[in-house]
């Protein structure tokens, strides 16, 4: 009985592996943070083209950098773009493409707020510094007039893992306080002055819930899903701006795009731009050996930037401006395969 | 059956090479100094193993220093006094706590552990003890003395269960020779079942210490995650288990992976030590007496 049932499943198992073998199967790995819009889009496109199959592993920038270098992966993806050094050491030419845009907001806990406080970015880099240490501070109260901010003590929640989310925070934080660059600079995890450490975006929600009187840092899809009060940041303008999909949007449209598309857009010049803001990036190799791989790549590149932005919105994510995507089309054509 | 036997000898082996082989960037850089520095800075690629080193040694002393009483207190209580009615299920409960996956703990902890410890034990702790530089400072919730406590309550399961098995096993010899010379029941558990069931009740306690040592996400989840060493229980901490869970998948230099690998190669030689340390200690108590041996 048992035998029959084992062989039967082993036969049904082989069709259905033989029915994929016909598909063409290509590999991708890297950020976590664009996951739920690439699981769409890549199931939306296997729809329109039933014989090509993305498999995508959500392992973290860091992963997926490192194996699109190492040619283990057809293209990687990540939230903080390669560096001069890290293209030099990659065993194959890798190219940048944009797909969407996300943001990181301020969380906090003040029992006592009831609105959205504003926070400049002086105060929120002198906040992680350890140096602003109590809510009823003057950098964070002429921000906000009228907010009955107590005086008790500020419990900073940061990123415990290496993130995405961190990166686009310390960018951001780099560029408004040169201490900061100075004594902790850039990276997707870095030597935290102040503050407990929490894992993924979960974690910092369930410090900055739990403990009053906290502040720490969070995806904007993740806070809007979630239901999480934030507060606005003054942009370079000295607008206080909320983060939301136009805000994040015009972000990236006030930053000057390289040819690369290698870009941090936090603190742009804009006057409706969300300060803390960046792109996600897929890696494609600049060659492709496989011919059929590579067309795949290619059509599904210029299906990403069409249809695929339509199905940013709904999800969270902000679309990439009308001006990247014309510089991403043309530059499609760098792909050789 | 040789063979068998010598592949796990193999497959240690073969984890102790890679480690060691993974980490050479870090061995070279930093040496034995690795070792003794507290810095952990992945921007400026300085790294060192103290402060995750002093963590996992005190979160697991914190564990066994509560489920060492506890957990022997339930199995002599399970073993000598309950009646068999009352003993059996609760046997099979202690021993289902140990089942419970460990990020069930973290969930519970966060929830449940931290906001307590914040609101009521670290402050009654500050007030009453606070004299002792061990329990000074703002009460977080989260902390070291929260993920010690954590712990213990995993690794209790083991103590219990193996004591009890250890205690069960001891002769009734013992126990009327001891009852006929006049003891009272206390006595005659601290005097002639406990010391005889000494080198198993040990075991169990090395099984426990590793189990804590090298719990990962119920302890990060609870611990903070703060790479510095503090005198103080209530202020975050950082376990060698922790840091490699959070950082390794987005470790992007060759250096800051070596340096994970090389607190991974630090936890396996932390962990060879005291199981080795535990092996000879036990050895060393049953060729003095007539113990039972495990």
């Amino acid at each position: 009985m048992f035998g029959k049932i084992f062989i039967g499943s082993l036969l049904w198992m082989s069709l259905l592996g033989a029915a994929q073998a016909e598909s063409l199967l290509i590999n991708g790995a890297g950020a976590t943070f664009p996951y739920p819009i690439y699981s769409k889009w890549f199931d939306e496109y296997s729809k329109l083209h039933p014989d090509v199959h993305f498999n995508y592993q959500s392992i973290g920038s860091g992963g997926g950098i490192r194996q699109t270098s190492e040619g283990i992966v057809d293209f990687g993806a990540t939230d903080g773009p390669m560096s001069d050094e890290q293209l030099q050491k990659a065993k194959v030419k890798i190219l940048h493409f944009p797909t969407v845009l996300g943001a990181v907001v301020p969380t906090y806990n003040v029992p006592e707020v009831q609105s959205d406080l504003t926070f400049t970015p002086q105060a929120l880099a002198d906040i992680f510094l350890g140096k602003i240490t109590k809510w009823n501070d003057p950098e964070i109260a002429k921000a906000n007039p009228g907010g009955k901010l107590p005086d008790k003590p500020i419990i900073v929640a940061h990123r415990s893992d290496g993130s995405g989310t961190t990166y686009v925070w310390v960018d951001f934080l780099s560029k408004v306080s040169p201490e900061w660059k100075e004594k902790v600079g850039v990276g997707t995890a870095v030597k935290w002055p102040v503050g407990l450490g929490g894992k993924g975006n979960e974690g910092v929600t369930g410090l900055v819930k739990q403990t009053p009187y906290s502040i720490g840092y969070v995806e904007l899809i993740y806070a809007e899903q979630n239901k999480l009060p934030f507060g606005k940041v003054q942009n370079a303008s000295g607008t206080a701006v909320k983060a939301n999909l136009e805000s994040v949007t015009a972000a990236a449209a006030s930053a000057k795009m390289p040819e690369d598309f290698r870009v941090s857009i936090t603190n742009p010049p804009g006057k409706e731009a969300y300060p803390i803001a960046s792109f996600t990036w897929l890696l494609i190799p600049a060659q492709i050996s496989d011919p059929a791989k590579g067309k795949a790549i290619v059509d599904f590149l210029h299906w990403m930037l069409q249809d695929g932005q339509k199905m940013a919105p709904p999800l969270s994510y902000a679309p990439l401006p009308k001006e990247v995507v014309t510089m991403e089309e043309k530059a499609i054509g760098q792909i050789k395969h | 059956m040789l063979i068998v036997a010598l592949s796990v000898l193999l497959i240690t082996a073969i984890i102790a090479l890679e480690l060691y082989l993974h980490s050479h960037l870090s061995i070279e850089k930093f040496g034995w100094a690795f070792l003794s520095r507290s810095t952990w800075d992945p921007v400026m690629e300085e790294f060192g193993a103290l402060p995750f080193l002093y963590g996992t040694l005190v979160t697991s002393a914190i564990a066994l220093l509560i489920a060492i009483p506890v957990g022997l207190g339930v199995a002599i209580f399970l073993s000598e006094l309950a009646p068999r009615r009352l003993s059996d299920p609760i046997t099979f409960l202690v021993e289902l706590l140990a089942a419970i996956p460990s990020v069930i703990y973290g969930l519970i902890g966060i929830f449940v552990l931290v906001p307590w410890m914040r609101n009521v034990l670290e402050p009654i702790l500050g007030t009453t003890l606070g004299f002792l530089p061990i329990f000074q400072g703002a009460p977080y919730g989260v902390g070291m003395l929260t993920a010690g406590i954590v712990l213990a309550i995993m690794v209790v399961p083991f103590i219990v269960s193996v004591s009890r098995e250890i205690l069960l096993a001891v002769p009734r010899s013992q126990r009327e020779a001891i009852l006929s010379l006049g003891a009272t029941r206390w006595e005659m558990v601290w005097i002639a079942v406990l010391p005889y069931a000494r080198s198993g009740i040990l075991g169990s306690i090395f099984l426990a210490l590793a189990r804590a040592l090298g719990e990962t996400m119920a302890v990060t989840m609870v611990i903070g995650n703060r790479p510095e060493v503090r005198a103080s229980l209530f202020e975050p901490g950082y376990t060698m288990a922790s840091v490699i869970a959070n950082e390794f998948t987005e470790a992007t230099s060759d250096l800051y992976l070596s340096a994970l690998i090389e607190i991974g190669l630090v936890l396996f030689a932390v962990t060879i030590v005291v199981n080795a340390l535990a092996r000879l200690f036990i050895y060393s108590l049953s060729t003095k007496r007539g113990a039972v041996r495990t």
